[in-house]
């Protein structure tokens, strides 16, 4: 019978069963793209000589990348997307209401169980973490979904990863997917579908389950994907009842992998024996053991994006920094992945402990992350983040280095102005 | 259709932030993008590269970012082709949409060589190397895609769909 992502995609194209390598046209969900990748979308949409998008409930624009506007170029782009979005009348997320796009969707309830979702952004593979099928693509895809409702897909094989074990102190979901990559490469699981499933999984909370989810797309994956437990049932009755969303439907279907499934493999890990990962430079799957990251002096340190820019993440990161303060060889800034974040972070004051600490926190924005703004790297210089690419060049000067690591880790770096263990200060 | 120019090679996971990094992504014209190609990855790419250029590179290439800036920013620097052994899914399906031909092959991919010229027939999927004189074939691109390279582009097969509605 089929996997998870297999029925998802059946039943948005009419059709009892589909099988890996077949092409189909799937209608979509929800379609989004974000101030650099829409502008293309656009011009592309105004091209096929539609005059209105498919439905505008479910079509998100979100001015993330290098907004609030870095300099004239971006404020031109962002421009762009606004008009454009309110002649069409789709949903909009402007500055000061806006946060990093995979982390308001599902927050504001945007994302359901076993919808089809596609993103003019890479990480849109995130939403998988809610049992839904997300993927990213170019703008033009996205333009042709925004004035159709529906894209082509070939149907990808599904790999399932089962993570066996308890998970130990500050290890988390950023830990279990850098260390899957590590295992099995950034082009590990081309054009497939990382199933993720266990023990260790149902133990994560929501948070590293889209943190785990929005790093599939670093092992080459289409989607990452999650099974709708009792914590996706809860973190989803929290988002639906914010009832903020006019014309998105609050019902949705859960699927599940059959028994009898077909996998194009499947893939087993103790976590137990799995500490805090570190990757290096210049690929995600560069990875070693926190405890044998060795003597790296840093410049700044990141907390923050689509990947860890949750509220469990920046609280993971307070319980390490409160009281302490940020090594003075280096910068630590903190960026919440949205204004409500932003916000339940300050009234749990969280944010008073960043700013105690000596940490710059930031309005929402991706920024650094792709080195837009907001911390962006000199040569020479080395950033440990959260985030999810360590690329050359990714958050800055070609001859700047990137580490990837989890907010626990990040935090007590921050503290030592080296990379380091949260053992190694909090015990 | 045939291609013709010599080769850059580049090895494996050519990400989207080489191809082009983010800081020039706020334009979106593809001869402003052009003139970064690469810059990350070799600095001289820009000022070597001749209209007709070959890109051959290893595993996954276009890696990363969805950005179709960067398979819009190889094309507009005058590049015909990009052969690889494998490409990033995102990157595969921007080519395509955007008219800018990939051949999948592992043994061109590792046989040509940086400044071989070579000759490409997309219909049949032969590539000449002249200089080494040899010869390699690519898959095929799938009979549902090839509809889509032939109509000209992913915009110009769904305006077709749309008004055959």
């Amino acid at each position: 019978m089929g996997t998870l992502a297999e029925k998802i995609l059946a039943a948005h194209c009419g059709r009892e069963k589909v099988r890996p390598g077949e092409f189909l046209n799937a209608s979509v969900d929800l379609v989004l793209a974000n101030d650099i990748t829409a502008p293309l979308a656009i011009r592309e949409f105004q091209r096929l000589g539609v005059s209105r998008v498919f439905d505008a409930a479910k079509v998100v624009l979100v001015p993330d990348h290098f907004c609030p506007n870095k300099d004239i170029s971006s404020a031109e782009q962002a421009k762009l997307v606004r008009e454009f979005a309110r002649q069409q009348g789709v949903v909009y997320f402007e500055v000061g209401r806006m946060g990093i796009e995979h982390v308001i969707l599902p927050e504001q309830g945007f994302v359901m169980p076993g919808e089809v979702i596609v993103g003019a952004d890479s990480h849109t593979c995130t939403h998988g973490a809610l049992g839904a099928f997300a993927t990213g693509m170019g703008s033009t895809d996205i333009a042709v979904a925004m004035a159709t409702g529906e894209i082509w897909m070939k149907v990808p094989p599904t790999i399932k990863f089962i993570y066996h074990g308890k998970l130990g102190e500050w290890v988390g979901g950023k830990d279990l997917i850098l260390y899957t990559i590590g295992d099995i490469g950034v082009d590990g699981a081309l054009y497939s579908v990382m199933e993720f499933c266990g023990e260790a999984i149902e133990a994560l909370p929501m948070e590293g389950r889209f943190t785990m989810a929005n790093m599939a797309i670093e092992a080459g994956a289409k989607a990452g994907i999650c099974d709708v437990d009792y914590k996706a049932e809860e973190y989803l009755r929290g988002t639906v009842a914010k009832g903020k969303i006019s014309g998105r439907s609050r019902s949705y279907s859960v699927y599940r992998s059959d028994e009898d499934a077909e996998y194009a493999g499947v893939i087993e890990y103790d976590v137990s024996k799995i500490e805090p990962q570190v990757a290096f430079p210049h690929l995600p799957s560069n990875v070693r053991p926190v405890s044998q990251a060795g003597d790296v002096e840093l410049d700044q340190v990141l907390i923050g994006s689509c990947t860890n820019g949750r509220l469990g993440d920046l609280r993971l990161a307070a319980e390490i920094l409160k009281g302490r303060q940020v090594n003075s060889n280096l910068r630590c800034i903190v960026i919440p992945g949205s204004q409500q974040v932003y916000l339940d972070a300050l009234k749990e004051g969280l944010i008073e402990t960043f700013i105690g600490a000596g940490i710059a926190v930031s309005t929402p924005t991706c920024g650094p992350c792709l080195g837009g703004h907001m911390g962006v790297l000199a040569a020479g210089e080395r950033c440990l983040s959260t985030t999810n690419r360590n690329f050359v060049g990714r958050m800055g000067s070609p001859d700047a280095e990137v580490y990837l690591a989890n907010p626990a880790v990040a935090a007590a770096s921050a503290v030592l102005g080296r990379i380091g263990s949260p053992e190694e200060i909090a015990g | 259709m045939k291609l013709k120019g010599k080769i850059h090679k580049f090895g494996a996971n050519v990400n989207t932030d080489v191809i082009i990094p983010a800081r020039y992504l706020n334009v979106s014209e593809p001869g402003e993008l052009a003139k970064h190609c690469m810059e990350d990855i070799d600095a001289e790419f820009t000022a070597k590269v001749e209209p007709g250029d070959i890109i051959v590179a290893t595993a996954n290439f276009g890696c990363g970012s969805s950005r179709e800036h960067a398979p819009l920013a190889i094309k507009a620097c005058g590049v015909s082709c990009v052969i690889a052994q494998s490409f990033a899914r995102i990157f595969f399906r921007n080519a395509v949409n955007i008219g800018l031909p990939l051949m999948e092959c592992d043994e061109a991919a590792e046989e040509n060589e940086d400044g071989d010229l070579v000759e490409v027939d997309l219909s049949t999927g032969e590539i000449n190397n002249v200089s080494r004189q040899k010869v390699f074939k690519a898959n095929p691109y799938p009979a549902f895609m090839m509809e889509i390279i032939n109509a000209g582009g992913l915009i110009e097969y769904t305006s077709g769909r749309l008004s055959g509605r």
